[in-house]
């Protein structure tokens, strides 16, 4: 007995052949849901949340209502407060990033330059290694740090020093520990890309250890800096919760968070387009140094 | 490939108005007339230690035994502020929310809380009349809750560094304070009545009645008072658990904070206390989200409330005086003289306790609508805290 193949007929049969006839259209319905799902889910949602910005609000309901209006913007723009918190916050995000290059710049170069190849992997696991923990047990284990009776105090007090406690101090220490392995990794890979040649070629160019570092080293990692610093300056600027548990500090991410809390979802979102043109002026800005390359 | 821009444009205006359309939701003004079967699930926005299920301390559990009797799986959500509370309730993801009277007349006018049935809840019968379609939790003679208990926002002082109870708010206003930098006071922007109300009693010539209804000299003056107290302050806390931490650590020594603090902090050299200007305070409702999914468990879970043992419970483990007689007696079997020492029934008490409730435009007197309203409060809290 014999079963005649089903003939080419089906409606499944003759999508099949249009798609083999039509590789690009492949491309297309495969990149289709990936595309919808990141305009919908994310431009979307980012679209639903500015326009927000242009309603109004009921002071006493909270609730938004949809009448048109500039005075969200106004107001973001009038106030003291809101000038304040955006340049503490900018320069909270400068300081930061510094200070992670340069506690991330040795550490990356031993890795990827003196460290034997078992060592490089040991330390490789060391620096990924806090990124495997929650984001808020590392924060209230600082907090617990910190304060009075705690692991700092215990350390100090044989020197008559006390725990430095919660603060501005605190802060920059808390943000520096989160986001240094984001500065090391890009730098770290830079460094290991550059060919050993070009620093022996320096050498015999009659280029000193420094000259080399200036004129060779620096410039080949600079995008690998930069690409660290995206991601140290964009987490800083964005983050509301640690400066909540270990400072007094008030960031626009703060500023945010309680807007919205008030209720009041419309003058908030005019606030969170403060650190959207800030992230994306820094983006372009980075762009330019040819960070995309490095990431 | 080229980026489709027309499309994109067009989904994200899709979006903004189906965004436009969620937002509007009508008040409901009739409450539920029968009581079904539970539905299995209970959301809830509600204050710390408002639903204790025995983690904290296994003697105090008034969840498990309503999920056993019920089959309402319990939920919860800590609410930080009252604001926090509203924007909580808005979402319309929660079946009901324990608020206090700065949140009440909010979900009531934005339509997020429906009426009451009281019928529905044998146990709202006993509760003191004095708790009763009071102006926080009623609409023209229409219930819009439950009573959950009332009471003071305390002093929270370390004993070492006062042997004494401090008798007055001075410690925490006070440029001269002992506790200066050592200060944790409630982030919220409520907290500029305790401004008002230590003006109140110590600036008659600003002539505070009520230190909710602020007028721009005196709510100037309520915001001078909390700048100069920026300088002083150690943190300013939004959680409870954050606040016993820091005081158990003894980086903070005096502050504004609520009995279940002191209650979580017996281990350390920390009191509280209610000093002679009286205080804010609260006195809190069960309140049914108008679009509840589980409306039947919410129903038995705000009689479960009301009823002696859980109500007795609930108010012993927070600190604040119960609702009821028969919670009272209960009570007394948990912690004895627990009803005297929060003065359920002391009405003149309350009298020096000032309850939360939203500022408004109107100011309740015949100054008119010269008031501040809850969203300059808001501003302002900001400028104190921000700057």
């Amino acid at each position: 007995m014999t079963t005649a193949p089903a003939r080419a007929s089906g409606p499944a049969r003759r999508f099949a052949r249009l798609l083999y006839r039509h590789p690009r259209l492949q491309l297309r319905l495969l990149l289709a849901a990936p595309l919808l799902w990141l305009l919908l889910a994310y431009l979307g949602s980012l679209a639903v949340l500015f326009a927000n910005a242009f309603f109004r609000h009921d002071s006493f309901t909270g609730r938004v209502i949809f009448e048109f209006t500039l005075d969200n913007f106004a107001a973001v723009a009038g106030t003291e407060v809101y000038r304040t918190i955006t340049l503490r916050t900018i320069g909270l995000a400068v300081l930061v990033t510094l200070v992670c290059t340069v506690l991330a710049f040795p550490i990356a170069y031993t890795m990827a330059r003196v460290a034997s190849p078992r060592i490089r992997g040991l330390l490789v696991i060391a620096v990924l290694m806090p990124l495997w923990a929650s984001y808020l047990v590392k924060v209230y284990a600082w907090r617990t740090m910190l304060l009075g009776n705690g692991v700092l105090d215990w350390l100090f007090a044989p020197f008559g020093v006390n725990a430095p406690g919660i603060g501005e101090g605190a802060l920059l220490l808390v943000f520096t520990y989160l986001w240094l392995p984001y500065m090391i990794l890009p730098i770290y890979a830079a460094l290991e890309r550059i060919p050993e040649s070009l620093l022996e070629a320096s050498a015999d160019l009659g280029g000193r250890t420094g000259m080399t570092f200036r004129r060779v080293v620096l410039p080949l990692v600079l995008p690998g800096v930069v690409a660290g610093s995206i991601f140290t300056f964009s987490l800083t600027l964005g983050d509301y919760i640690t400066p909540q548990l270990v400072s007094n500090t008030r960031l626009i991410g703060n500023a945010i968070y309680d807007t919205l809390g008030v209720p009041n979802l419309p003058l908030a979102a005019a606030i969170a387009t403060i650190p959207v043109i800030t992230i994306v002026a820094y983006l372009l800005l980075a762009r330019r140094t040819g960070a995309f390359e490095s990431l | 490939m080229r980026t489709p821009r027309l499309p994109a444009a067009i989904a994200g205006m899709a979006l903004v108005l189906a965004a436009c359309q969620g937002g509007a939701a009508s008040p409901s003004h009739s409450a539920q007339a029968s009581l079904g079967d539970g539905e299995g699930a209970l959301n809830l926005v509600i204050w710390t230690g408002y639903a204790e299920r025995g983690e904290n301390d296994p003697a105090y559990d008034w969840v498990t035994p309503f999920e056993d009797e019920t089959g309402c799986m319990v939920k919860t959500q800590d609410g930080t502020d009252s604001a926090n509370m509203v924007q909580l309730m808005q979402t319309g993801e929660y079946d009901g929310v324990s608020a206090s009277g700065d949140a009440t007349l909010r979900l009531i006018a934005g339509g997020e809380v429906a009426p009451i049935n009281t019928d529905l809840i044998p146990n709202y019968a006993n509760i003191f009349d004095g708790l009763k379609l009071q102006p926080h939790n009623s609409v023209d003679g229409v219930p819009y809750g439950v009573p959950h208990g009332r009471g003071a926002n305390v002093l929270l002082y370390n004993t070492d560094e006062f042997a004494e109870a401090p008798t007055s708010w001075d410690v925490v206003w006070e440029s001269d304070s002992p506790a200066a930098g050592k200060i944790s006071v409630y982030n919220s922007a409520i907290y500029i009545a305790d401004a008002a109300l230590y003006l109140m009693k110590h600036n008659s010539d600003l002539n505070i009645t009520n230190p909710y209804e602020l007028d721009q000299t005196q709510f100037d003056a309520a915001v001078e008072l909390l700048q100069q107290q920026n300088e002083m302050i150690g943190e300013y806390w939004a959680t409870a658990a954050a606040q016993i931490e820091s005081f158990a650590a003894g980086d903070m020594v005096a502050g504004t904070s609520w009995q279940y603090q002191a209650n979580n902090l017996t281990d350390s050299p920390v009191a509280a206390t209610l000093p002679e200007e009286g205080s804010t305070g609260w006195s809190d409702t069960w309140m049914i989200s108008s679009r509840a999914a589980h409306p039947n468990c919410m129903y038995k879970w705000m009689d479960w409330i009301a009823s002696p043992e859980a109500n007795a419970q609930a108010t012993v483990w927070f600190g604040e005086a119960p609702t009821s007689q028969a919670a009272c007696d209960a009570a007394e079997e948990i912690s004895p003289g627990h009803c005297e020492a929060f003065h359920a029934t002391d009405e003149s008490y309350f009298d020096n306790i000032w309850y939360w409730t939203t500022p408004q435009k109107e100011c309740g007197d015949d100054r008119g609508a010269v008031c501040k309203d809850f969203t300059e409060w808001t501003t302002a809290w900001q400028e104190i805290t921000g700057s």
